[in-house]
């Protein structure tokens, strides 16, 4: 796996929590850029990226999460995937 | 195995693509969502199946019936919603939810708002935390006193269902308390703090069947289901402290099946016969091949230990009012002969209500059965180890429930059972002497015509028949069969290794090993083919094949690999043989199906069929022909 692969599959994960099939997703898209995207959906982004690469996110670093990007940076991290 | 992963349902690997496709598209039609309704899909995709239903149920759907469920509780419940009604979709149900205001049971039920008074529900389902149940626990409380706690936990829920049931007529559901609070305050010897939260749960999970079953009240078997897969399959502690869920996203599927199943049980929408294939389901090994001695059943081998237990929990099934079927592609007194006489058989012909073995399409004889027994046919699940015939089923009867089985035949119990078909609320006098009755009224009814689109399934298989000249590797493979296989076996000869080895290096003579592979996978060695020259003609000294893939067209495909295989070798006929067994009367029309013309009989029974090859056009058929290489 590679950054940009996991960049393409939060991608994916994104809009299909969102409903949103043709969602455009870069690496600085917040929350509050995506109508929908509310606490509950962000829960949902969180768990299905969990449930999607087999890892689990501290209550604290779900925190620091502001945009895509941290999300993509995180997983990779987590996946031991270098940036 | 475990609940969450929903593994009675079949994986479906374009559902992520479906569901985008259908979601750019514009109202989707109900039918497109049927079979995704009844895949194993996680709970982002169950979401995005509920906002397309509710598109797709704009236009109320009259094969559905209608349903009102008040989901009332102490913590966050949205993100069950969806999985509710996708899961009662996949029942037959058409769910409209009505989630309660946060924590706010206990007032939804004492004064309901306006909103709820008018939806006026048919079913309340409770979903309380365990946080909330297990309010007022007390490490420092003696055992009376934490009796008393659990009791008044459970009289203040009995106040709720009553009042649900003043109020609207409903039936409720009360989901039992997961074990989400009872962090170990002792450790192993817990219970000895009744005070804790832990022991304070189970008691309060320990009085609540006598309960429900007093008032009419239906359980949600939380704790039950996380005993199963773990609590953290079912609750994640982080979730909990960031949304108040109780149960995880990641669960929710799950969650809406159990419930479901507890809805179509009260409906009348759960299965009532439980149609069994024979070979390797109820037995291990083919008994048109192996014979009664062959089979693999009962006492001397684990395998066999776990077919008999898996015949034991269907007979018990049928003790507590579910049916028995067989449908096996089989003659039947083959099929018939353990029932009667296998010393370790469980299930007796008595515990079949109907019995069809032949060798028609199996969803033409899940018609019959349904006919014969005089019940929907969305009241059959059916078993089989074969993920051939069950996607066929699926494919034509979309309303008969077919659960996955594994592999392993110790775990097809627990897999029925999981798949909750039979699910049932209570059982009665009548329920135990069902399946008497039905085999009287079968052993009445008459057969009526069947019709299934097999052309159309076959093509979706992508087939392929990959043929190969007699080699060494495949040898042991080549003389197992050669020496076992006595259904489909026109001439039933028999070979020694050498005899079979001898065949490698003999140019003069056709020695052929077909395999078939199609997208559930590889099925190994299914033929054998031998001809020799004679004459003109090639002479078809051995052709057999494994029961396992017959209604195929396999039979068609391989003629037409003999044909362009013969005309290679300058024969300008195939002359075939069939010498009556009592085992192969399945193979007497062979010759005469694939167009051969019969140019002798003899005194012992035993055809002689030729084929001329000149202007031999190839059957149609939906299998590719390879030649495999080394």
């Amino acid at each position: 796996m590679t950054h940009d692969s996991i960049a393409l599959e939060v991608a994916d994960i994104v809009r299909d929590v969102l409903d949103a099939p043709d969602l455009a997703i870069g690496p600085d898209t917040t929350a509050d850029d995506v109508p929908g995207w509310d606490s509950f959906a962000h829960i949902n982004i969180v768990v299905a990226t969990e449930a999607r690469f087999g890892i689990r996110f501290g209550t604290a670093e779900v925190e620091t999460l502001h945009n895509i990007g941290d999300l993509v940076a995180l997983v990779a991290r987590k996946t031991k995937v270098a940036a | 195995m475990r609940l969450v992963d929903l593994h009675w349902l079949p994986a479906m690997p374009s559902a992520a693509a479906d569901l985008r496709a259908l979601s750019r598209a514009g109202a989707p039609a109900l039918a497109d969502l049927r079979p995704l309704a009844a895949a194993r899909l996680d709970f982002v995709q169950t979401a995005t199946l509920d906002r397309l239903l509710a598109r797709a149920l704009a236009t109320p759907d009259r094969h559905l019936r209608p349903l009102r469920i008040a989901l009332l509780g102490s913590s966050t419940l949205a993100h069950l919603e969806p999985a509710l009604r996708v899961a009662g979709f996949r029942r037959g149900l058409a769910l409209s939810v009505h989630r309660g205001g946060y924590g706010q049971y206990r007032q939804d039920l004492e004064t309901p708002s306006p909103a709820l008074a008018a939806f006026a529900p048919d079913t309340v389902l409770l979903a309380l935390d365990a946080a909330h149940l297990a309010a007022g626990a007390d490490p420092g409380l003696d055992a009376a006193a934490a009796r008393a706690l659990a009791a008044r936990s459970v009289d203040s829920l009995i106040r709720c269902w009553r009042r649900a049931r003043a109020l609207w007529g409903a039936q409720v559901i009360q989901q039992t308390a997961l074990a989400s609070a009872a962090v170990p305050l002792l450790g192993a010897n817990e219970p000895r703090l009744p005070g804790a939260p832990a022991a304070l749960l189970a008691a309060i999970n320990a009085l609540l069947p006598d309960a429900a079953a007093s008032e009419g009240v239906d359980l949600l078997a939380l704790d039950a289901a996380a005993a199963r897969d773990g609590l953290f399959a079912w609750h994640d502690p982080a979730l909990w402290h960031r949304a108040k869920q109780e149960v995880s996203p990641a669960a929710a599927p799950a969650y809406g099946e159990l419930a479901a199943r507890l809805l179509a049980a009260r409906a009348g929408l759960s299965a009532k016969c439980l149609v069994l294939d024979l070979d390797n389901t109820l037995w291990g090994g083919v008994i048109g091949d192996d014979g009664l001695e062959g089979i693999r059943l009962g006492q001397g081998s684990a395998e066999g230990e776990a077919f008999a237990a898996f015949q034991s929990y269907a007979r018990d099934l049928s003790r507590r009012g579910v049916i028995l079927a067989v449908v096996s592609k089989n003659d039947e007194a083959a099929a018939l002969a353990p029932f009667d006489h296998h010393p370790d058989m469980v299930l007796r012909r008595a515990d079949i209500a109907c019995f069809v073995a032949n060798w028609n399409d199996k969803p033409g004889n899940l018609r019959m059965v349904a006919d014969r027994l005089n019940i929907g046919l969305d009241a059959l699940a059916f078993a089989d180890d074969n993920p051939f015939e069950r996607a066929l089923v699926r494919r034509e009867l979309p309303m008969v429930a077919v659960p996955e089985l594994p592999d392993d035949p110790a775990l097809y119990a627990r897999a029925i059972a999981d798949s909750g078909c039979f699910e049932a609320v209570a059982i009665t006098e009548d329920d135990r002497a069902r399946t008497a009755a039905y085999r009287a009224d079968a052993a009445r009814a008459a057969l009526r015509e069947t019709e299934t689109d097999l052309d159309g399934y076959l093509e979706s298989l992508g087939m392929v028949l990959r043929w190969r000249r007699f080699d060494r590797t495949g040898l042991p493979r080549i003389v197992q069969l050669i020496n076992k296989t006595n259904q489909f076996n026109l001439r039933t000869r028999r070979y020694s290794d050498a005899e079979a080895e001898a065949l490698i290096a003999d140019n003069a003579s056709l020695a052929l090993q077909l395999r078939l592979s199609d997208r559930f996978g590889d099925n190994g060695v299914i033929g054998v083919v031998i001809g020799k020259r004679a004459d003109d003609a090639l002479f078809l000294d051995t052709w057999l094949m494994s029961c396992r893939v017959l209604g195929r067209g396999v039979e068609r495909a391989t003629l037409n690999l003999l044909a362009s295989e013969a005309g290679r070798m300058g024969a300008g006929a195939l002359v075939g043989e069939y010498r009556p067994t009592p085992r192969n009367a399945m193979v007497r029309g062979h010759y005469a199906g694939l167009g051969f013309a019969q140019a002798g009989a003899e005194d012992d029974g035993a055809e002689t069929w030729r084929r001329d090859l000149a202007g031999f056009v190839p059957f149609a058929t939906s299998i590719a022909i390879e030649e495999a290489r080394p």
